[in-house]
């Protein structure tokens, strides 16, 4: 290409990929980059308000970590996890059968593109607003609780954010409800990758649908399946605004929907910077530990995609030119 | 044709996720309550997130008029505030006030000045961490985008009224003098004056607390509606207790939830929250948490929490819930609006098991101010002109307690005066005892956020979740997380 172009001496537009670029570089270097430097830079000191005082910043070393493992941070961790589990558990099962039923051409659903766009729906609303309207129909006077009594079903409102798993489980209903229909347009998008030729011969080989599913289908999507569950992960960690609207920030009962980005948030509410920073630290190593595993597994050219297959591959192949 | 769809999608896709950012970025910690005093409730606070910031843009459009008729003052007088109590006080009572935006954003005075009022909910100390950014971003400030007046809450004035942190302008500085302030009560000079005496705020109300009852509810359960009758049977606390039960029994709640009370305990303590670096809890704050843990498991209250839509329908039309722990400012500001018309006439009040005080708010000239003359004028005008504050106690519709001895005496005495929404009762005569007497000497600067976290972390003891040990911990942690320089937190 590049000889062609000296040779012929005609205009390159390279530079103009460059140029186009530059903008969100420029963008992510002054409003990104240099703040997150900073973070790291005060994760190391004592600094925050006390009422209209500022206290620091005093270079405190690794104390601001020490600290906050000390105290309650795994204890949010865990909760972040639970909380993701939750949701994400419902999500890619519901997903994968929504997604098997979708594009198999036997059932001949119709209307597909419709109820593509209404398991869609949820995600286009604000999560904000989303646990507004949660904490409003479940309140203790709410519509839910005034049809379950009305109903008789139960004889007393039924105290949904008074108890753990009520609180925990509307949290992860709501990320269900959420990220469903996402991860269903993913999970088809990887079936219908799989060749139609795999799914005819075992039809032919008298494979029933469970068989197909299970025998075809998901050993062929798993990479797209790990894909997923990655950066749902990646999402479950920030999980943020959710549980801090629906508890009102208090991640109660007993800081049990407490998650770390709320936990953050709390510090940066009393403007504890150098604490904020130690746990931003934290999160970032553990985000990017998951990026690196989904890098890593984007990047393996296997037709498996698991890392396991290409080692076995490699060894394989070593065997051979040995052998 | 095609790729310019395309590109069309992909244009809007990106900025679709441009948008997305903002969103997420926006939905911030602070779940804003409807926010009526320092006290909103958190677990309840989840109410709308948008309507937290009615920060006001529009520009103003008698600026230049303004300059040329206030002289060297601002065209822009900028008041800080966390709910619309003051402003609907000032767009009444303010004489110069000549009109006010459709959206209640900005208000125009005779002199061409535009008041544009900034309102940011209490909840989560959402409050003062935008005004402590903004006072503390006054010096760089554009002259119209300066603070000229913000209001304090007794939970956090002593935060801004501090000779070392020199916020609020002593009134002195400004030109009111003692006469002018003569006629309020002592309490509100002396809790928002700095270690020399001066006095750095104002108020334009004395805050007594009561106890607000229904009528119905009252004569079904103790077989009168009289304040006197009613108060003798609530006396104290055991009293209070028995007809709790009573209630009970009749099928009401005594009270609607955890912290209804919590205000007549807390601020009858001996000890500030926090003296130094150690935060206190008083006996008396334990008093309250057994009294309400007493209250739920015999089924006494409605398990609401304050500020919470239960909290607010109880005191509807349906509501079952005997009485509420309020102040004088609560009758106007928000009793009377969650009792509705139906509820005119129905209510009553008394002082309650044991005398307190509940809140009050106060308004301060921030220093930079480049209004002075005319913040001077509105705190005279509506702190100190016994005529205007005596008309905000006799309209039908605020009824408030005002900061005017003389002029409450006034009205105490005055046979013709009485509220139709409390039946006929004229309650200012009942406070007008009372008012003299409150004590805010016990106040610290980290009243909101103890207060606040003290109800939080002790809501799920109640629920049953947790043990009181729990709860103590979990008040710990929340204390430190909010105040990182609390190092110790003693129990009784």
């Amino acid at each position: 290409m590049r000889e062609k172009n000296s040779k012929k001496k005609t205009v390159t537009y390279e530079k103009w990929g460059y140029v186009f670029i530059l903008p969100f570089f420029a963008s992510f270097f002054i409003f990104s980059f240099l703040p997150l430097l900073d973070t790291v830079r005060y994760s190391f000191y004592e600094y925050y308000r006390s009422g209209l005082k500022e206290i620091g910043p005093n270079f405190i070393g690794l104390k601001n970590y020490i600290e906050l493992l000390a105290t309650d941070l795994p204890k949010y961790a865990a909760n972040t996890f639970i909380l993701w589990v939750i949701g994400f558990v419902p999500q890619i099962v519901i997903s994968l059968l929504l997604a098997s039923w979708f594009v198999d051409a036997r059932l001949k659903i119709r209307a597909k593109q419709f109820f593509k766009v209404v398991i869609y729906l949820p995600n286009l609303i604000m999560a904000a607003a989303f646990s507004m309207l949660f904490f409003t129909l479940f309140s203790d006077t709410g519509p839910v609780n005034s049809f379950l009594v009305n109903q008789g079903i139960t004889a007393e409102p039924i105290r949904f954010m008074a108890t753990v798993g009520g609180t925990r489980g509307l949290i992860g209903l709501m990320n269900f409800l959420m990220w469903f229909g996402n991860t269903t347009i993913m999970l088809m998008a990887a079936i219908m990758g799989v060749s139609p030729s795999l799914f005819e011969a075992a039809e032919i080989d008298g494979c029933n649908p469970t068989q197909i599913f299970f025998k075809i289908t998901l050993p062929l999507i798993r990479p797209i399946l790990a894909y997923t569950m990655i950066t749902s992960m990646i999402g479950g960690l920030q999980m943020f605004d959710v549980p801090q609207v629906l508890t009102g920030g208090s991640g109660n009962p007993d800081r049990t929907s407490m998650t770390l980005i709320m936990y953050l948030n709390n510090h940066l509410a009393s403007k504890n910077y150098g604490m904020a920073g130690a746990l931003s630290v934290y999160l970032f190593l553990v985000s990017a530990i998951l990026c690196f595993i989904v890098y890593k597994m984007m990047n393996v050219d296997d037709p498996d995609g698991s890392k396991a297959a290409a080692k076995k591959q490699k060894k394989l192949a070593k065997k051979e030119a040995r052998g | 044709m095609k790729k310019k769809l395309l590109s069309m999608m992909l244009a809007s896709a990106m900025l679709a996720g441009v948008l997305a950012g903002c969103g997420s970025g926006n939905a911030d910690s602070s779940a804003a309550d409807n926010a009526g005093s320092s006290d909103a409730g958190t677990s309840a606070a989840a109410e709308t997130n948008t309507a937290a910031e009615t920060n006001t843009d529009t520009q103003t459009d008698g600026a230049d008029t303004a300059a040329a008729a206030g002289g060297a003052e601002g065209a822009v007088l900028n008041i800080w505030c966390w709910n619309d109590e003051f402003q609907s006080r000032f767009n009444d009572y303010y004489p110069d006030v000549v009109s006010v935006s459709d959206d209640k954003s900005t208000t125009s005075l005779a002199n061409g000045v535009v008041v544009k009022w900034t309102i940011n909910p209490t909840t989560d100390n959402n409050y003062q961490n935008k005004l402590d950014e903004a006072l503390m971003a006054q010096g760089s400030a554009a002259d119209d985008d300066k603070i000229d007046i913000f209001l304090l809450e007794a939970d956090y004035a002593l935060k801004y009224v501090g000779e070392d942190v020199d916020v609020a302008v002593p009134l002195s500085e400004l030109g009111i003098t003692a006469d002018d302030l003569a006629d309020q009560y002592q309490y509100t000079k002396d809790i928002v004056s700095d270690a020399s005496g001066r006095q750095r705020a104002t108020s334009w109300q004395a805050a007594p607390g009561l106890f607000a009852y229904r009528r119905s509810i009252a004569k079904d359960v103790l077989g009168t509606d009289d304040p006197d009758e009613v108060q003798a049977a609530l006396a104290d606390w055991s009293k209070f207790n028995e007809v709790a039960a009573k209630a009970k029994d009749k099928g009401y709640y005594m009270l609607s939830g955890y912290q209804d009370s919590f205000r007549t305990f807390s601020n009858n303590v001996d000890k500030p929250w926090v003296e130094g670096t150690t935060v206190t809890v008083d006996p008396n704050i334990m008093a309250w948490i057994e009294q309400t843990k007493e209250f739920t498991d015999s089924g006494y209250n409605h398990k609401s929490s304050l500020w919470s839509d239960t909290w607010a329908q109880d005191q509807g039309a349906d509501g079952k819930v005997f009485g509420f722990f309020y102040s004088t400012w609560g009758i106007n500001f928000t009793l009377v609006g969650n009792a509705g018309e139906a509820g005119f006439g129905d209510w009553a009040v008394c002082e309650g098991p044991q005398p307190y005080y509940w809140g009050g708010t106060w308004v301060a000239a921030a220093r930079g101010t480049d209004n002075p003359e005319l913040v001077k004028d509105v705190m005279i005008k509506l702190t100190c002109t016994k005529s205007i504050m005596k008309a905000m106690t006799e309209n039908r519709d605020i009824q408030d307690y005002t900061n005017t001895m003389s002029g409450m005496q006034e009205i105490a005495s005055d046979p013709n005066f009485q509220s139709e929404f409390l039946g006929g009762q004229n309650h200012i005569a009942l406070f007008s005892e009372v008012a003299p007497t409150i004590d805010m000497s016990n106040v610290s600067s980290y009243d909101q956020g103890c207060n606040e976290q003290i109800q939080n972390a002790f809501g799920d003891y109640f629920d049953g979740n947790i043990d009181v040990d729990t709860a103590k911990g979990n008040f710990e942690t929340a204390i430190k997380e909010l105040y990182p320089e609390i190092t110790e937190v003693v129990w009784p």
